[in-house]
């Protein structure tokens, strides 16, 4: 106490040493602090000065851009032209070439909801109205068939549309399915409370790709002849039961921190289950949650790329079978740095969507 | 308890309404039971509270007085016997208990506002989601209720920007704002620091003076003083002993009840 005293009254004016603010302040005590940590950062330098120069120059310098596959083999950089020259393919696949409008529009148009949507000041019954007006003229562009537009086979769905719909209709669904199940394994119903401890937990033992098996090879067994389900369709459900078993867990882990007092207090003012779920318990849990549901969903947004396996044509399919062109063979590495590069934009839009999303709810409390 | 002792009856004038004991009880509890699991805590209580009168009950901690009046509300479920508020029994009918739950006030000692809700949403929730009311009437009579608990100006804060004694006083008039026939308070302000207590007396005691029913949970003396018709104590789940409240701190009548005034009067 004494010492801080004299610090404040005596010697209010004084400033710490130049070497200890600034940019040398800061350069001595995170990189030269000491002879190991010396040592160290002469030695990421080094390293360094060895790869970013190379890689600069592969990327950039001696890079194609817009070529043929043969100009291409005689550079040295990289090879960029596989994708400018087959770009429709990766992002289309097969969707037929001249209709291709149709899905970009209707990318573009969900590219628009969201970020409109992003705003929670725009939450409301109009774009409620807004999102099925928009989901019905996105299923009309991708099918066809009314208004003069010429009917596209599901089986023609595929590339970055397929990639973005099983993903957002996967995430949408799970979502409010996994909210559902938390409060069921919470609730005082023996029959509800097993019911969905044992779908969570199976759900949970099993990896994604059985169930993507399970969906298209074991599941049609079981309907009757003459019956058939979509592929994509069966895709779809078997990724969203996976997604929202792992939703359920980690909101019933919010469902937890709520105190006690909180669900007593809803239920004296005479509240009856729902109303106080959804206006007392759930707006506060899911909050908590925020970070480790978004984890959940990127994950989520990232594992449908394993629909490959029963042969649905997503972005990572397109591009394989760009690559398995014996004329763009060897590209690889310039491939999936564009798709790793789609992947990312969508996946950090996600993360700080919800880094956003806590700022604005946290400043309540 | 620091505080239960210093409040003493001539700080606070006597409450003068009365019971009225021409009409039928709001509260009728007879012969009944309550078990946590093998724990018996609660052992054949009877009460009849009429309309307008005001008890507090005290009594040493664990003693069950929380869970007697959570039991009022359904908050607990009693295991034998017979309660009936207001004219309706309770059962395990679950519109029934939603239907008491309106009609019954309860103040928490821990508040348990709702914490992402303003203080106004807070007050308005009961309403408009429970009652029907109109959006808009329901914002008068909350504003007409944190007037009255002087703390309007807070109207668009959030619970966590308030003190102790302005969030319990909220805690009041969101119960308020249900027009309760009956209010129950459970210790209301044992968890507040001791300059914040006389605030929430005070609502209570104007509650109190504009007749209303209230069973209180408290170890403020002072209070069931002047405002309690009947003061009960209780000891291991047991009512030991009732009276009003100048007979039970001046002539109490079993060891038990003198030995637990004379700890807590010091
Ligand atoms: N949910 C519960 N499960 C099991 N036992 C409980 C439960 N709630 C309370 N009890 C026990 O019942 C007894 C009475 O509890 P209660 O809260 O009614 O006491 P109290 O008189 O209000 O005490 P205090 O003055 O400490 O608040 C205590 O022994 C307590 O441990
Ligand atoms: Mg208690």
């Amino acid at each position: 106490m004494e010492k801080e005293k004299s610090i404040l009254s005596d010697e209010s004016n004084i400033r710490p040493p130049a070497t200890q603010v600034g940019v040398l302040g800061w350069t001595k005590k995170n990189l030269f602090d000491g002879p190991w940590n010396t040592a160290l950062t002469l030695l990421i330098l080094f390293f360094l000065w060895k790869v970013i120069p190379p890689l600069i120059n592969w990327f950039f310098i001696e890079s194609r851009w817009a070529s043929t596959s043969a100009e291409c083999y005689a550079a040295d950089g990289a090879c960029w032209s596989i994708i400018t020259y087959n770009i429709r393919f990766i992002i289309f696949g097969l969707f037929p070439p001249h209709l291709q409008w149709r899905p970009l529009t209707a990318m573009l148009l969900l590219a628009g909801m969201l970020f409109y949507s992003r705003d929670r000041r725009h939450w409301g019954k109009g774009l409620g109205y807004a999102w099925a007006v928009a989901l019905f003229v996105m299923g009309l562009l991708m099918k066809g068939g009314l208004f003069g537009l010429a009917p596209v086979e599901s089986t023609q769905w595929s590339g970055l549309p397929l990639t973005l719909m099983l993903s957002v209709f996967g995430m949408v669904a799970a979502y409010p399915l996994g909210v559902m199940l938390a409060l069921g394994r919470r609730s005082r119903m023996p029959a509800i409370k097993s019911l969905s401890v044992v779908y969570i937990e199976m759900i949970r033992g099993v990896p994604l790709i059985s169930l993507l098996f399970m969906s298209s090879v074991m599941f049609p067994l079981f309907l009757p002849e003459g019956i058939t389900i979509n592929k994509i369709l069966r895709a779809q459900v078997a990724i969203i039961l996976f997604t929202a078993a792992y939703i359920a867990e980690v909101v019933r882990g919010g469902l937890q921190a709520i105190s006690r007092g909180q669900y007593e207090a809803a239920e004296s003012l005479g509240l009856n289950y729902y109303q106080q779920m959804r206006l007392i318990i759930l707006p506060q849990a899911l909050k908590i949650v925020i970070p480790p549901t978004v984890g959940i969903l990127i994950s989520a947004f990232k594992d449908t790329s394993l629909v490959v396996i029963i042969a649905l044509y997503d972005l990572l399919k397109t591009t394989q079978s760009v690559l398995s062109n014996p004329k763009w063979m060897g590209f690889s590495a310039e491939a999936y740095i564009f798709i790793a590069l789609i992947y990312f934009i969508c996946c950090y839009a996600m993360a700080s969507y919800s880094r956003r999303l806590e700022r604005e709810l946290g400043a309540n409390t | 308890m620091s505080s239960a002792g210093q409040i003493t009856a001539n700080d606070l004038k006597p409450v003068t309404t009365e019971p009225k004991s021409d009409e039928s009880p709001i509260i009728r509890i007879t012969g009944m039971h309550k078990w946590f699991g093998e724990f018996h805590v609660l052992s054949n209580i009877h009460l009849t509270v009429a309309r307008q009168e005001r008890i507090v009950i005290c009594g040493p901690s664990g003693s069950g007085k929380s869970t007697l009046i959570r039991c009022i509300n359904r908050l607990e479920e009693h295991q034998r016997g017979e309660i009936i508020v207001d004219e309706i029994k309770l059962t395990n009918d679950i519109k029934n208990i939603e239907k008491i739950r309106a009609e019954v006030g309860m103040v928490f000692q821990h508040f348990n506002l709702f914490p992402h809700l303003s203080i106004l949403e807070n007050l308005t929730l009961g309403p408009i989601w429970v009652r029907k009311t109109p959006k808009a009437e329901a914002e008068e009579t909350a504003m007409y209720y944190l007037e009255k608990v002087r703390i309007a100006e807070q109207a668009q804060k959030y619970p966590g920007q308030l003190s102790g004694g302005q969030q319990q006083r909220v805690a009041i008039a969101r119960s308020l704002c249900m027009k309760p026939r009956v209010m129950l308070f459970d210790e209301p302000t044992s968890a507040l620091d001791p300059e914040m207590v006389k605030e929430v007396l005070d609502v209570m005691i104007e509650l109190a003076e504009e007749g209303m029913t209230m069973i209180v949970v408290t170890h403020e003396m002072g209070f069931a003083k002047s405002v309690a018709h009947r003061v009960l104590f209780m000891d291991f789940g047991r009512i030991v002993e009732e009276n009003r409240p100048e007979e039970f701190f001046n002539n109490p009548q079993h060891e038990r009840t003198k030995l637990f005034l004379s700890q807590i009067l010091h």
